[in-house]
């Protein structure tokens, strides 16, 4: 099930994957040269001037975020790489590691030299199909490359890749979310100023460093600019992952992908974390965090998948929140005790085993838990729910009195793994 | 020996005994059983047990110093100033005395801490305030042995056993509370969710 | 400058007492834990905050500023 490139526009991080040369590294040094010798100032600055936004979800200024570690007069920063895709539906960091490992190898130690770090860290998440492939790179690499960087497989739980969770593990190897702040900006590994960043988002820094920052605004949206990778599951199966400029319509990378449009009943942006939209209205959205927000949904790490009008929205729905509740930490009374509510009344709704006097406590609960938790786990679940709720509104009310709704295929359709093991 | 001798020292040592000793059971039942939300209501809010359990045991400690302090004086037992802080230093009834003075320390740290408990990380506090666990039964033990009352009278047996059994109820009762199911609550501004 | 509440939600064991100490800005949602009704506090509630967070048994309350 390993993710497919597609072609789209033009290459940045993904140019050169196809390269079919056997030496990874020789097509690297290929395609872009040499590690620069540029400065840590002067990366920071490049970073800045291209408006590049963290990939890892967030969205936040990367070039701002440098600054800021960079700028921690204490103590000595760290570089920490999140390469660990929670998300069952995204492939993007995935496909990155598996076929680019040196752009965003590259993009570790630029990062170390920008905010002056001395170690850095690489998570992947345990039973990583890339695994392989990173340990190949970081072996090729041969002699100290700058700054050492230690690969760490981190437990495979959904919330195990936020970052203050990253920050426990390195800490004390439990892969649980911390109370914030201090944000691992200011506090991090040891204690020390980190700098997190999703593995897409460094690749990125790897090309602004070579090509600088207006070669990276040349594409994309004026705000947000530059491209990024999109995971778009055609089938609920398959995550084609497509480099598309920002501001690209959902519909176009649809088109492009072969994910046809017709009989779809809905479009889920931002992964499990995300917001579902009605397929009609989503088509003509941009790709950028503005335009998410202003939708009422979230970019997100850039995950795109599409519902079927033959599935039924709120059974998906109900599955994937008893995937999530079952994902929590454990830590915060709000979510472990919500979620779970929450989950089982949608299931209830989902089979028919539904009584209406449910309705106001799963509303009460949606209302009640999100923003209480330590992490965003509860507020994405919750959104998820809630969004799924609207768009499928009718297949809701369909359910609440007992009739059947339009779905007519019984098959679960978005990927729900296994609950995996513990925390450390 | 130039200190005082006499009955009323004796009794005072006595019975500041007793009610020291009942006040830190009194304060041990209501640190174990009390601190469960399903034994609070609307009488009982937390913040009155959590403030009852704190004045018992200072009033406590208060009581133990008055015994400490009584006991010095009283010439009839001989117990140095080094007993109360050094176990073992006592030539009356040493082994048993002992027990009371390692119970004694261990109560002033636990209060002690307790007192600037903000500053302190809460995995310290915890663990320290725990170790009463196994003060009580030093104090338990101090009591029957060192106190003539249990030899030489039945009452202060059955005090030492109803203590006992007194705290056997507080574990029995924070065990069940602990295993209630979440149910919903009501502030004490009385709103029901 | 105000003062600021916010409750840490790990080390919050739903004890309830900043709830008592603090109901002009503290409910308890049905599984016992504490929702505030925002971050900045009204002067007048910054005395009762402070009595709520001393009374917090796991030290779950955070105040800053101020």
């Amino acid at each position: 099930m390993s993710p497919a490139a597609t072609e789209t526009w033009p290459r940045r991080v993904l140019a050169g994957i196809d390269s079919g040369d056997t030496d990874a590294y020789a097509a690297h040094l290929d395609t872009w040269g040499p590690l620069p010798g540029a400065s840590g100032p002067a990366i920071v600055e490049a970073v800045e001037a291209s408006g590049l936004l963290g990939r890892g979800g967030a969205g936040f200024p990367a070039g701002r975020k440098m600054r800021t570690v960079a700028a921690a007069a204490n103590r000595r920063p760290v570089v920490v790489a999140n390469g660990a895709e929670g998300e069952p539906a995204s492939g993007k960091d995935a496909l990155l590691l598996g076929r680019a490992p040196h752009l965003v190898l590259d993009g570790i130690q630029l990062a170390a030299r920008a905010v002056g770090a001395d170690e850095a860290h690489l998570a992947l998440h345990r039973g990583s199909p890339v695994a392989g492939a990173v340990r190949a790179a970081m072996a090729r690499r041969g002699g100290p490359d700058g700054v050492p960087v230690r690969l760490h497989e981190i437990p495979s739980r959904y919330v195990a890749s936020e970052e203050s969770a990253l920050i426990h593990y390195l800490n004390n190897g439990e892969a649980k979310p911390t109370f914030t702040p201090p944000r691992p900006f200011e506090q991090g590994v040891g204690r020390r100023p980190t700098l997190v960043n999703n593995v897409e988002t460094l690749a990125h820094v790897a090309a602004i460093a070579r090509r600088g920052a207006a070669w990276f605004r040349e594409v994309g949206d004026a705000d947000e600019p530059g491209t990024l990778l999109v995971s778009i599951s055609a089938d609920g199966v398959t995550r084609r992952v497509a480099e598309v400029p920002t501001g690209t319509t959902i519909g176009a990378v649809a088109d492009r992908a072969g994910v046809g449009r017709d009989g779809v009943a809905a479009v889920l942006v931002g992964g499990y974390f995300g917001s579902w939209l009605p397929a009609a209205y989503a088509w003509q959205l941009p790709l950028t965090h503005r335009a998410m927000r202003s939708a009422g949904a979230a970019l997100g790490a850039g995950v795109v998948a599409v519902l079927p009008s033959s599935s039924c929205g709120v059974a998906e729905t109900a599955r994937v929140l008893g995937y999530l509740a079952a994902h929590n930490a454990g830590q915060c009374g709000p979510c472990l005790n919500g979620l779970p509510a929450i989950a089982d009344a949608l299931r209830r709704l989902a089979s028919g085993a539904w009584d209406e006097r449910w309705w106001p406590a799963l509303e009460r609960w949606m209302a009640v838990v999100p923003g209480r938790g330590a992490c965003r786990h509860p507020d994405g679940a919750i959104r998820f729910a809630s969004t799924a709720l609207s768009v499928f509104a009718e297949d809701v009310a369909a359910h609440r009195s007992g009739r059947p709704c339009r779905a007519w295929s019984a098959d679960p359709w978005l990927p729900v793994p296994r609950p995996p093991g513990g925390w450390r | 020996m130039n200190g005082f001798s006499s009955a009323p020292l004796w009794y005072t040592t006595r019975s500041t005994a007793i009610v020291a000793f009942v006040l830190l059971t009194a304060s041990m039942f209501l640190g174990i059983a009390a601190t469960q939300r399903a034994v609070a209501s609307r009488q009982w809010p937390r913040f009155a047990t959590q403030d009852l359990h704190r004045n018992v045991s200072l009033l406590g400690l208060g009581f133990i110093a008055a015994h400490i302090v009584s006991t010095l004086l009283d010439s009839f037992v001989y117990v140095g100033w080094w007993s109360l802080v050094v176990p073992g230093t006592s030539p009356y009834r040493r082994v048993w005395v002992a027990l009371g003075t390692i119970a004694f320390d261990v109560i002033l740290v636990v209060i002690a801490t307790s007192l600037v408990r903000h500053r302190l990380p809460l995995r310290l506090w915890r663990a320290v305030h725990w170790s009463v666990y196994a003060v009580w039964p030093l104090a338990f033990v101090h009591f029957l042995e060192t106190g003539t009352d249990a030899a030489h009278g039945r009452f202060g047996l059955w005090l030492d056993i109803g203590a006992l059994l007194a705290l056997v109820l507080a574990v029995a009762i924070r065990l069940a509370a602990a295993n209630e199911p979440v149910g919903p609550l009501r502030s004490v501004a009385g709103r029901s969710r | 400058m105000t003062m600021r509440i916010r409750v840490n939600p790990i080390a919050c064991e739903a004890h309830g007492l900043c709830a008592e100490m603090l109901p002009e800005w503290i409910e308890l949602d049905e599984w016992g834990y504490p929702i505030l009704d925002g971050e900045e506090l009204p002067s007048q509630l910054v005395a009762h905050a402070r009595r709520a967070a001393k009374a917090c048994p796991t030290l779950a309350i955070v105040l800053s500023g101020e």
